[in-house]
């Protein structure tokens, strides 16, 4: 067997199993990015899937109790309950009025979080535009 | 002043377009006076980039608000050094930082190289111009530092600026991100050189051995940012990991996995004259890849957990890409015949076939993390649905990637040129082997049943041995020649060869880091809403919070739970996990108690006060090994700098012909 063939084999062998770990493993690890109104309309089937789910944090809305944190996340006209109970600390930016990225599975009319990522909407970089808010005085951006 | 640093960053601009310009034609017609005037430019555009960072520092340090940038990034009660790290705290300030770091390599190019390689020095000075121009379009125009607030009639004063993202306010992140743009920026110089050498048909390896330091220098500071940035997720994040599989971490990976491949693959260029195209491919990856980095951390492209916001830029940085691969793609191909390779595979079970198998793998590596990141961008384009996957995957795909790379980390630096025998083998490989597998016996005996993690340690003793050896042979030998201790030999052995035995040594720390990584196998949690004075337990600590207490300084309010610790039913310790929430930004940032031991760390978050009984949620966890991962890089650290100092003993490596052509090829090894 010449040289070349035996390399090419070994290559095959190792890319292939990579390969097959990579896409054997996306389906039970694969998300689907969905609105609340797309998640309401999905058929029962499809709700099993993994979601990712983003939306506005509603001011007010978060509850702790014991290892559980319970919320209202708000897109536009529409709300969803969100219940958390997985063992990451939440992100530091995760609080009233925050966007959201939530992970999880719908259950029985409670979304169930997984993992929460979270950023503050325009905080530090407001864009060209749209006014800065510091410390009670409002200003303009010369642009 | 502000005019001035926007007018120095525009001159900059003008004169780094001149640059290329000069250079280029002065290459083409032959004419040394526009070369040196292309080079003059580059110091011209160093003192301006000088000139408009000072200014930006200065703003910054004094709190001059009338500056959108330091009103969006700074404020006046931050202690003088978060005020400067403010410098790269946004989208402006960061990309100027870039410029600041290009410029500076740029500058030393020009000077280490104003008596060498005169005929590629047009071309590199292009290359890493042509690089500047477009950092410097970025900043000239969608995203100056230099923007002013409007000021006069009805207009109310900017009295505070916004304060930096409290989560900066770490002492890691006044390092992180220069050191990381140090090395990824630094790649810029082999890069350019590798244009060069193309461009011009330098026959030789000149470009490498000329950027051989700058690719170990710049791999030191790309290592060094990725564990800053690890070290500081696992302290400030507060999600208790220093590796999430976040875009913004995995983009910051790849340009390191290219150049680790590189710096591997380079050493066949060397002594054989193998993998040529390879090496050019792999240097012209890891800069595109940084680019690639830059425009994933500032373009928000992908939702990442990172605070960065979208933005206009990133097609600015997807023609950037496009043009410079492009023109990369065509320039190898151009070249094709200079990068013939002067020897060919002899044998599957050889250095040079580790040598492949680890750029494969490390490249293998690169290409799923890469396509991970990516799979909401390419699923939304193939299905219309758009998909992400999530941090199971990547740890799914890379443990066993991680694995075999351990294992070729064992096996191929004592494997032999062209062709192992099989009493080599035996020789070398026999009784690691069996200590792996008594030691992998003994664990599982004692109850580790984890399989990756179990692996992981067996692995980690198998190359630990095989490194011990080698010093031990190549010691005990000078020990009985010059008659030395074997302390004196240690150092002399590796005096004598250091990039083998510096590079043993940095083998040895990613062992260590690869415990600390196995150690994630056995980490523990616990949340729990504490009642005061009552214990809850994790592990063999038994914990109780005491007290809440709170309190104020000019940057922040804080409030802390008093946690003790026992174990066995004796004190322990007391750690005041804290919260905080910063005055300016009003951004809650919680800051974890951490006790650190070399066999495991407790991890205590203050997470909030429950809504309705207003008791202090506790989250507890223990991270076995983690300590290692830290220690690891100091080994690391040690054996790359070991590579830097120079051999004592000069070493020609003879390169071997393809026996039975050395007819046809006179010129076989000095």
């Amino acid at each position: 067997m010449s040289v070349t063939l035996k390399f090419g084999m070994v290559i095959v062998l190792v890319i292939g199993t990579l390969a097959w770990i990579a896409i054997g493993g996306t389906g039970d690890s694969a998300s689907y990015f969905k609105t609340i109104p797309e998640v309401e309309k999905l058929s029962a089937a499809e709700k099993t899937k993994k979601l990712r789910v983003g939306g506005i944090v509603e001011t007010g809305s978060i509850k702790r109790t014991g290892n559980q944190v319970d919320f209202v996340l708000v897109d536009g006209e529409r709300k969803m309950n969100i219940s958390y109970t997985g063992n990451e600390p939440l992100p530091d930016t995760f609080k009233d009025g925050s966007q959201a990225l939530i992970d999880g599975k719908m259950g029985d009319g409670v979304f169930h979080a997984t993992k929460i990522a979270a950023k503050c909407a325009s905080k530090y970089e407001a864009k060209p535009g749209q006014n800065y808010k510091g410390n009670g005085s409002v200003y303009v951006k010369q642009s | 002043m502000e005019n001035i640093g926007a007018l120095a960053i525009m001159l900059a601009f003008c004169l780094s377009i001149y640059s290329v310009a000069a250079s280029l034609v002065g290459a083409w017609k032959k004419k040394p006076f526009l070369i040196a005037s292309g080079e003059r430019a580059v110091v011209a555009v160093w003192a301006l980039i000088m000139l408009a960072t000072g200014i930006l520092l200065y703003a910054l340090v004094t709190s001059d608000f009338r500056f959108a940038y330091v009103a969006a990034h700074s404020n006046r009660d931050m202690p003088w050094y978060y005020k400067v790290s403010s410098w790269w705290g946004g989208q402006e300030g960061s990309l100027l930082l870039w410029n600041f770091v290009l410029v500076w390599y740029a500058f030393v190019v020009v000077i280490q190289n104003r008596k060498r390689h005169r005929a590629m020095m047009p071309y590199v000075v292009a290359t890493l111009m042509a690089t500047q121009v477009f950092f410097l379009t970025l900043n000239t125009f969608p995203a100056s530092p230099f923007q002013m607030l409007a000021q006069g009639q009805n207009i109310v004063e900017v009295q505070d600026g916004n304060g930096l993202n409290p989560l900066l306010q770490y002492w890691t992140m006044l390092i992180h991100p220069p050191i990381l743009y140090m090395g990824y920026v630094g790649f810029v110089v082999p890069f350019a050189f590798a244009m060069g050498s193309l461009i011009t048909r330098q026959p030789g390896d000149q470009w490498i051995f000329t950027t051989r330091r700058w690719a170990i220098v710049t791999w030191i500071f790309q290592s060094t940012g990725v564990l800053l940035g690890a070290g500081w997720a696992y302290a400030v994040l507060g999600w208790g990991g220093y590796w999430g599989w976040d875009p913004v971490e995995n983009v910051s990976f790849l340009p390191w996995l290219t150049s680790t491949a590189y710096l591997h693959s380079v050493m066949m260029q060397e002594k054989k004259g193998m993998m040529k195209i390879w090496n050019i491919v792999l240097v012209a990856s890891t800069f595109f890849l940084c680019i690639f980095g830059t425009f994933m951390t500032r373009s928000g492209i992908v939702a990442s957990v990172h605070a960065f916001a979208s933005s206009n830029i990133g097609n600015y940085f997807l023609v950037f890409l496009v043009l410079g691969i492009a023109l990369t793609i065509y320039m190898i191909l151009g070249r094709l015949d200079y990068l013939k390779s002067e020897a060919e595979l002899e044998s599957v079970v050889s250095r040079e076939s580790s040598f492949l198998f680890n750029n494969l793998i490390l490249l293998a590596s690169c290409f799923a993390i890469l396509w991970g990141t990516l799979f909401p961008v390419i699923s939304e384009a193939v299905t219309g649905e758009k998909v992400s996957v999530d941090a199971p995957w990547f740890n799914r795909v890379n443990i066993p990637i991680g694995l075999f790379l351990l294992f070729l980390t064992g096996v191929g630096p004592l494997l032999s040129w062209r062709r192992a025998s099989a009493a080599g083998l035996k020789r070398n490989f026999q009784w690691p082997f069996i200590g792996m597998v008594v030691f992998m016996a003994g664990l599982f005996a004692m109850g580790v049943h984890h399989p990756y993690a179990l692996m992981t340690f067996g692995l980690c003793l198998f190359v630990t041995w095989t490194i011990a050896q080698e010093f031990y042979k190549g010691t005990s030998a000078i020990a009985k020649k010059e008659s030395m201790g074997f302390l004196p030999a240690v150092v002399e052995l590796t005096h004598r060869n250091t990039r083998r035995y510096g590079g043993y040594l940095v083998h040895m720390g990613v062992v260590i880091m690869f415990i600390g990584f196995a150690g994630a196998a056995f980490n523990k949690d616990s949340t729990v809403e504490a009642e005061q004075g009552k214990t809850f337990q994790l592990g063999r600590y038994d914990l109780k919070v005491t007290g809440v207490k709170s309190g104020q300084t000019d940057n922040y309010v804080w409030q802390s739970a008093t946690v003790e610790v026992a174990v066995g039913g004796k004190p322990y310790v007391t750690l005041e996990p804290e919260r905080r929430i910063y005055s300016q930004s009003q951004q809650p940032v919680g800051a974890v108690k951490i006790l650190r031991k070399w066999n495991e760390d407790l991890y205590i978050n203050f997470a909030a006060m429950s809504s309705e009984a207003q008791k202090p949620i506790i989250q507890t966890y223990i991270f076995p090994l983690v300590s290692w991962i830290w220690v690891g890089y100091w080994v690391l650290l040690a054996g790359s700098l070991v590579c830097l100092v120079p051999s004592k003993v000069k070493l020609s490596y003879a390169r071997t012909e393809v026996v039975g052509m050395a007819g046809k090829h006179e010129k076989v090894a000095k």
